[in-house]
């Protein structure tokens, strides 16, 4: 299973889950807080949302009187898909310790089983608000998808592998490849997918709680205590390690090709720096658009789709 | 050594071994067991049929385990039945793997049934066509000459069509899906009937070993006419759109166990005829053959993956999966076709080899997931999502199984669905490497089908799972259900077990699939995925190791329980109400239905699906301003039966008409229409 279990690379993968475990709900925070900055408010600290975290943990679980199983077990499914994710995928270093996991079509469905397995926790409710939700991040999903896979196989393609360590050697040894149309337009593809994967502006504004707009919200309305604390840590981390993958797969510099401890602390740091070069941009950009009518949404994702198909067609035609 | 016995004689076969003879102990246990179940007490018919249909299905197992596991053929010809051609059996492996799948389907089923007879008890009339039926598809994958094969194919259709009829009784639409499933399969018999008997006698012979030997040499016209026949008439078994419309209207209206085998089993039997006549008889063809076979499977997989989002009947959604995983399979196939055209040996392989896994998944998810609506229509007589809801808490083991066969359809690690799907993204990645200008068109085409179809099916399936067990109960026959007997459980429970083993561990079906994918011409490679640590390709990148997925997120579960356990010092769950906005109630009327779940999906494909709405709205009588009561109803029926059914059926009626006119009643023109007859065959019969 694991080929050569090396001491240095279970060592890679402790490193990257607990910097991306760590840095997950900070990241969430500084975008709150770039975001106040911007609309000329004060807003709250950037660590405010271990806070609300530590807070959360010690409040009382409820659950819903006429939901089953499925809705305690949902909140665990969404972390530990995306634990594994972090695991998986070479964050700090090329080289990873799963060599059968670190594959981009993998880290695309263990993602969707955290969305599904919240869906079905919604829907276990059995409110108006849960279906709602459940309704419309399955139809988003349902389109972001494809996308999302299109964009792959077109960053494949020009590998002709779809192993994210595969495709990150090569980008860093042929850095050209980033300019060419189809990694272009496969990132305006996976920039579109992730702001719509994350719950962002402009497909659902976290911060609203207003009932007929809201997606992310209705979805986790009746998680309280420990159980919220895990819904919206595993939310954070999806949308950090999201982030990652995209600086990783498009903006490669500076990431580990070999073991030594000076190449991963730089690694570490330049995945850092990246990731909230990346957040910070994200938080700008959601306060310069507003958010789409939700039965606008399916026209953005299909721009995506499109973006993604135009991309696999480019790598052909140029191969 | 001839080119046919290169061709033919990859293993050797028994002569005279005992395996020879278990085909034949197959095909007299169905048939003769179909006579004693139809003679036995009603009370013991239930139980007859699982043991027929169990010995049945584990002796053909037997065989085709053996010649999976060593490589050999089976044969069997003998004269004593089918009078004047004699029968003519062969098995090789590309065929073992049709008839393993059947065998484990059908054990499941006769399982199922047995529970299912409590309720429901078993007619003489679906007692046998139930054995004949399954032993009819262990003979289909076996029948190795034109007579053979079609008798063992109308046998299929007809014993099958008989059980579609089973519930008669209960109104029109059961007659009415049961004469679209008559014509349109009959339809199709006479396709593959005629392009087999056009090639047969062209190359002189209905024995398959020689006609294809003969069939290169004969003119390609004539092979392209076979083709185009046989696809017609195997696309229509399989549910390929446009010939799919009588899949959701059959499977629907059929006893799920019905339904289970139809679509777990029969459905491949469409795709093995495809990959029989396309490969072995006629040895391949030009790329226009494959490219329609990827433009069929492109076309049933998004429309039958969008159907399948909006659908709110259970079962007719499940039909609909059916057409766009078939569609997925198709869409492998012709893509190995084409890549052998332009040669790419290896990445054909990996793609025949994907579509044959995902057959292979696709016969245990859809087995189980029928009997699990199986098990929901027998606990609450409806297969209506809208009046299902709170089925978990009632029947837990039955829902648990439901959301294995739910995990494992929409691909989600670590159920074989995921699997086979990241097969299929490998072999279209591999297929974009082949630049001709066919395929740079093509392959953008099926990636964003396979990828469309991936995102609907999630949608499709957290409607049918999350509406139809989750929440609260919508209905009184929901409030009330009871977990079904243990027997359905079990048989539901067996499929849903295999769609977690091959998840877990695909390599157990892996050299299966490789020994029936090396038994086809098309194929170069000989073994298409290297065995060991992992599932690796041969001869392209691709790493991938499903167990090691498996045992992570296993590990993953066990470090967030821990962590929160460790964390939280309140773990205690207080069941507390829902925050209803205020009011104080919270009825299941007030909750999500699959119908408003599927809305957003269905207002972007309208253009598609083109529902029909009708709103009724009656106002009280003082004030145009008090509505009195609102009626409201959406149909969408499928385009394709209204587009291009609906005027064939005009053009039949008013021909219909027509010869009416022949036909008034009246004696005295009958006696002048046979003395007109009498007159003309004098003229010319000298």
């Amino acid at each position: 299973m694991i080929s050569t279990v090396n001491g240095w690379l279970v060592g890679v993968v402790v490193l990257q889950v607990s910097v991306l475990a760590v840095l997950a709900p900070l990241l969430v925070g500084l975008m709150r807080t770039v975001r106040c900055r911007l609309e000329g408010r004060q807003g709250p600290p950037v660590r405010q949302t271990w806070r609300d975290l530590r807070k959360l943990l010690l409040k009382q679980r409820t659950q819903p009187e006429h939901s089953s199983l499925f809705f305690a077990v949902a909140p665990v499914v969404l972390v530990a898909t995306t634990l594994v994710v972090v695991a998986f995928v070479p964050i700090v270093a090329t080289r990873t310790v799963f060599g059968g996991g670190a594959d981009l079509f993998t880290v695309v469905f263990l993602l969707l089983f955290g969305s599904v397995a919240l869906a079905l926790a919604a829907l276990d409710t059995g409110t108006p608000f849960g279906g709602m939700g459940s309704s419309r991040l399955m139809a988003i999903v349902a389109l972001a998808e494809p996308a999302l896979l299109v964009a792959i196989l077109a960053l494949a393609a020009t590998v002709h592998s779809s192993s994210l360590t595969t495709i990150v050697v090569g980008s860093l040894h042929h850095p050209m490849w980033l300019a060419t149309p189809q990694h272009l337009l496969a990132l305006g593809a996976f920039v579109i997918v992730i702001l719509a994967e994350s719950g962002r502006m402009p497909v659902d504004n976290p911060a609203t709680h207003l009932e007929l707009t809201m997606i992310h919200e209705a979805l986790m309305l009746e998680y309280s205590g420990a159980d919220l604390a895990l819904v919206v840590f595993g939310e954070s981390l999806r949308l950090t390690v999201l982030l990652a993958l995209l600086s990783n797969l498009f903006f490669p510099w500076g990431i580990a090709t070999s073991l030594s401890a000076a190449s991963l602390a730089v690694a570490t740091l330049s995945v850092v720096a990246k990731v909230v070069a990346l957040a910070v941009c994200v938080a700008v950009g959601e306060v310069t658009v507003a958010k789409l009518r939700l039965f606008r949404v399916p026209e953005l994702l299909a721009g995506a789709f499109v973006l993604a198909v135009l991309a696999v067609l480019s790598a052909l035609v140029i191969a | 050594m001839s080119s046919e016995a290169i061709r033919y004689r990859r293993g050797p076969s028994w002569d005279c071994a005992i395996v020879n003879q278990w085909l034949a102990v197959v095909a007299v246990l169905g048939f003769v067991g179909a006579l004693a179940v139809a003679s036995a007490p009603a009370r013991y018919r239930a139980r007859g049929v699982a043991v027929i249909v169990i010995v049945t299905s584990l002796c053909a197992l037997t065989v085709a385990i053996q010649v999976l596991h060593t490589g050999h053929v089976a044969r069997l010809v003998t004269s004593r039945v089918l009078p004047i051609t004699g029968a003519s059996l062969r098995l090789d492996s590309l065929g073992a793997l049709f008839v393993a799948i059947t065998a484990v389907v059908a054990i499941a089923t006769a399982i199922f049934s047995l529970g299912y007879a409590a309720k429901h008890p078993m007619t003489r009339t679906f007692a046998s066509a139930f054995c004949v039926f399954v032993t009819a598809m262990l003979l289909v994958p076996t029948a190795w000459s034109v007579t053979s094969f079609l008798f063992a194919w109308e046998l299929m259709a007809l014993a099958s069509l008989a059980l579609v009829l089973t519930d008669y009784r209960r109104g029109d639409t059961v007659r009415s899906a049961a004469l679209w499933y008559a014509v349109l399969t009959q339809v199709g018999a006479g396709a593959i009937g005629f392009g087999l008997v056009l090639l047969a006698v062209k190359t002189g012979s209905q024995g398959f070993t020689t006609m294809a030997s003969h069939a290169p040499s004969t003119s390609p016209w004539l092979r392209s006419t076979v083709f185009l026949l046989v696809l017609t008439g195997f696309a229509s078994k399989a549910g390929v759109v446009p010939l799919h419309v009588w899949l959701p209207k059959a499977h629907a209206e059929a006893p799920s166990a019905v339904s289970a085998l139809m679509s777990a089993a029969m459905v491949n039997l469409g795709v093995y005829g495809i990959l029989r006549v396309g490969d072995t008889l006629l040895g391949g063809g030009p790329p226009w053959w494959w490219i329609s076979v990827i433009v069929l499977g492109v076309v049933s997989a998004i429309y039958g993956s969008i159907h399948a989002a909006t659908s709110t009947d259970l079962k007719r959604l499940l039909a609909y999966s059916t057409t766009d995983n078939i569609g997925l399979i198709m869409i492998a196939i012709g893509t190995a076709g084409l890549l052998t055209s332009t040669g790419h040996p290896i990445y054909a392989a990996l793609a025949l080899f994907a579509a044959m896994l995902h057959l292979v998944n696709h016969a245990v998810f859809k087995g189980s997931l029928f009997l699990s609506a199986g098990s929901i229509q027998f606990a609450t007589g409806t297969r209506d999502l809208d009046r299902l809801g709170g089925l978990f808490r009632r029947m837990p083991v039955a829902s648990t199984i439901f959301a294995l066969g739910t995990i494992a359809i929409t691909a989600l690690p670590p159920l074989c669905g995921f699997v086979s799907e990241w097969l299929l993204l490998q072999s279209l990645l591999h297929g974009l490497s082949s630049t001709t200008t066919v395929s740079v068109v093509l392959m953008p085409l099926c990636v964003a089908a396979l990828a469309l179809t991936g995102g609907l099916t999630a949608a499709a399936f957290v409607k049918a799972f999350g509406v139809g067990t989750l929440g609260i109960a919508r209905s009184t026959e929901a409030d009330l259900a009871v977990e079904p007997p243990w027997s359905m459980n079990v048989g539901a429970g067996a499929l849903a077990t295999l769609c977690v083993l091959f998840g877990v561990a695909p390599l157990v079906v892996v050299s299966a699939i490789d020994r029936a994918v090396s038994a086809l011409q098309l194929i170069g490679a000989p073994e298409v995925v290297r065995h060991g640590e992992a599932l690796a390709i041969n001869g392209a990148h691709g790493l991938f190791d499903p167990t090691l997925i498996a045992v992570a997120l296993v590990v993953s579960v066990v470090v967030v329980v821990g962590a929160r356990a460790l964390l939280s010092q309140r773990l205690a769950v207080r069941r507390a109400p829902v925050w209803g906005s205020g009011r104080e109630t919270q009825t299941a009327r007030m909750t999500y239905t699959a119908t408003s779940f599927a809305e957003p999906l269905q207002r972007v494909f309208d253009d598609v699906l083109r529902p029909s709405h009708d709103l009724d709205v009656s106002h009280r009588g003082e004030s145009r301003y008090f509505v009195e009561s609102i009626r409201f109803a959406t149909r969408s029926a499928d385009a394709f039966e209204r587009m291009l059914y609906q005027p064939v059926i005009d053009i039949v009626r008013a021909l219909a008409r027509r010869t009416r006119l022949l036909q008034n009643g009246s004696v005295h023109r009958y006696l002048a229409y046979g003395l007109g007859a009498l007159v003309v065959i004098m003229m010319f019969a000298r």
